[in-house]
């Protein structure tokens, strides 16, 4: 049972078992062990969050390209909910055409951007997607009457899903169930023939892949994991904006998470999106006793300075590429 | 080689296109001028890109801190000379201004040689490790911005000699912009001259083509490539100072906000190539300020949809570098 759930996929590594085991309780079981909207709040986060940087890592980690539109299809994720709730009404009828709408437009765009740059070289699909992805924040920004330019959507969700409770099981329950295709496909053939492709690609071609066709099915899969975490974190917020969910500023969070956590790795992504969003929530906290406690102090209260926090894990990136590329992970299972 | 003249023709295509579309002739001095402004000044933020991605097959995403460094450079050297500032005449702004640019290069190009010792030199030749690298080192230095700098944008003023602007006919052209274009064409020729008239130029382009070649013949590649990376930091500093001084303000993500629309006048141009990149710059400047006259929504996707165009036509951009 377990087995054909982690499709196989175990943990392996004793620490990295309690962490996940942890980190699964802790999500599962927060509106009651951490009462208060906040903490609620983060547990949501780091659900969706969780589901997005999976679907990341299946490009990065798993697949070997750079792709910079991730936020793009987690946007039109967010927007098709926000739009189909906000014009339409809240109903049922309206959110499944909402999400179904999104997850359409987002296989075409991720179709059509594969087929055209992912036979060159992986640089030049990351300046690709990266120009795409900024063309449909101006999009989403100019188009006002839609998509509420810069202020975005405020909307009602159907009866049942404004209950705080029933939405974040829905998250996480969804959240979870994806993630747990996301390791089955990581670990099929499929997934096998994409590590053959990130480990040599000359010889993944010479086999008689057709690396194309791999990396495109790959781009489309991310696309779609990436349209679902949008729709969970609109339901959960009941508004979607260009700062929740287009910025660039949340590509380079997804960055951080991933290779922080562990590239290659799907629990990877748990731990880099929990650590990630817990640091955002709290970290700023703890830097501002710190800031505070060096108080006279040339620089140091500057470079503490709550702030700055996205510095340290900038650094903590940095030091992940060069000594640890897979992550927490990595260091875990050794 | 036979030489490739159809590109270079767009340049006055689309200007003159544009001509019976904006109607008015004044205008359309006006607006053309500032394109070019615009243009020469991403030309000097982006060259640097393509010359270090065409030697060292490096694309540096942190690339924006550079621009950005260079402004905060000039910027803290102009707000310390208010005294220059503010007196009337060419040579007192001129004392003021040529510190604060050279500043800016000298910052950026430190910046740059640290950049490439530290961050960069350990992932030659895996492209996933410096993309990633290098958006490490962007967030890493944009955050340090704010820690020297602090948060806050700071207003940078202009000089009195380079404000305002003048009239030819009926056409009111900004003196900064003119300014621009005379640097920006300078830069372009020395760029030229050195690299197709010197011996180190012969080297890079010779890089270029053939790294390994260059080396057996007994040259030291490595140091060609420093001397590349600080070279084309350096020229993101002078180009950040220049594109400050035309928004008047300086702030952290400025280097962040610009990098796309570099990335595109290096897709353009053909990676790697300085003259394409010249033309793609020039491209983009022209059609931003007609589009932001035109069709002033289209405005910020006009450069996207340049791009896209020019890549069904020619799909390693205008002029491709040998290497694929």
């Amino acid at each position: 049972m377990l087995f054909r759930l982690l499709s196989g996929d175990f943990p392996r590594s004793r620490a990295l078992t309690v962490v996940l085991i942890a980190i699964l309780a802790g999500l599962a079981l927060a509106p009651f062990i951490f009462p208060g909207t906040r903490s609620l709040n983060v547990a949501a986060k780091v659900a969706v969050f969780v589901l997005l940087v999976a679907s990341y890592d299946l490009l990065l980690g798993y697949t070997g390209i750079v792709s910079f539109a991730h936020t793009m299809f987690f946007g039109i994720g967010g927007y098709g909910v926000g739009i189909a709730m906000a014009k339409m009404g809240a109903s049922w009828g309206a959110l499944a055409l909402g999400i179904f709408a999104a997850l359409a437009l987002s296989l075409a765009i991720a179709l059509a951007i594969g087929l055209l740059s992912l036979r060159v070289r992986a640089i030049f699909f990351a300046m690709i997607t990266l120009a795409v992805a900024s063309f449909f924040q101006i999009l989403a920004s100019q188009m006002s009457p839609v998509t509420g330019g810069e202020d975005g959507l405020s909307f009602r969700l159907p009866e049942l899903l404004r209950e705080r409770l029933v939405a974040y099981y829905v998250v996480l329950g969804v959240a979870l169930a994806l993630f747990l295709a996301l390791l089955r496909v990581v670990n099929s053939p499929f997934g096998r023939v994409l590590l053959a492709i990130r480990e040599n690609e000359f010889r993944a071609e010479a086999i008689g892949y057709r690396l194309v066709n791999y990396r495109t099915v790959a781009n489309c899969l991310a696309a779609l994991g990436a349209t679902v975490a949008g729709v969970l974190y609109a339901i959960w917020l009941r508004y979607t904006g260009p700062d929740t969910t287009l910025s660039f500023n949340i590509m380079i969070d997804i960055l951080l998470m991933v290779v922080i956590g562990g590239m290659g790795t799907m629990y990877g992504a748990v731990l880099g999106a929990t650590l990630f969003v817990v640091a955002q929530n709290y970290l700023q906290d703890l830097m501002k006793l710190a800031s505070g406690s060096l108080e006279g102090l040339p620089l140091l209260p500057a470079l503490l300075h709550p702030d700055r926090w996205l510095l340290w894990l900038g650094v903590l990136f940095i030091l992940c590429v060069y000594y640890f590329p897979a992550g927490i992970v990595g260091r875990l299972r050794r | 080689m036979k030489k490739d003249w159809t590109p270079l023709a767009l340049v006055p295509v689309i200007a003159l296109v544009a001509l019976p579309l904006v109607g008015s002739a004044p205008t359309w001095v006006t607006l053309t001028v500032a394109g070019l402004a615009m243009g020469m000044m991403i030309f000097m933020m982006a060259s640097g890109l393509t010359l270090v991605f065409g030697l060292m097959d490096v694309l540096n995403f942190a690339h924006g801190v550079f621009i950005s460094v260079g402004a905060y450079g000039a910027a803290t050297v102009l707000t310390r000379m208010s005294r220059q500032m503010e007196a009337e005449g060419l040579a007192s702004d001129l004392s003021a201004m040529i510190p604060a640019v050279l500043a800016a290069i000298a910052l950026a190009a430190f910046l740059g040689w640290f950049f490439e010792r530290v961050l960069i030199r350990p992932v030659y030749g895996d492209h996933l490790k410096q993309i990633l690298i290098t958006m490490g080192g962007l967030i890493v230095f944009e955050q340090l911005i704010h820690v020297v700098w602090g948060p806050d944008i700071i207003p940078l003023p202009r000089p009195g000699t380079i404000t305002g602007s003048f009239i030819v006919g009926e056409a009111a052209i900004e003196r900064y912009r003119v300014a621009a274009v005379v640097v920006g064409l300078a830069v372009f020729a020395a760029m030229w001259l050195v690299l197709n008239r010197t011996r180190i130029g012969l080297l890079v382009r010779a890089g270029v083509e053939n790294p390994e070649m260059v080396e057996s013949l007994g040259y030291r590649i490595r140091r060609l490539f420093v001397g590349v990376f600080v070279a084309g930091s350096g020229l993101a500093g002078l180009g950040g100072a220049m594109w400050a001084m035309y928004q008047e303000q300086v702030n952290a993500q400025m280097g962040a906000q610009v990098l796309v629309m570099i990335f595109i006048v290096v897709i353009i141009g053909g990676l790697g190539s300085v003259g394409g990149c010249f033309l793609g710059a020039l491209l983009v400047g022209l059609l931003a300020n007609y589009t932001g006259y035109l069709a002033p929504k289209l405005a910020l996707g006009s450069n996207i949809l340049l791009m896209v165009l020019v890549l069904l036509w020619r799909p390693r951009g205008l002029y491709p570098i040998g290497k694929a």
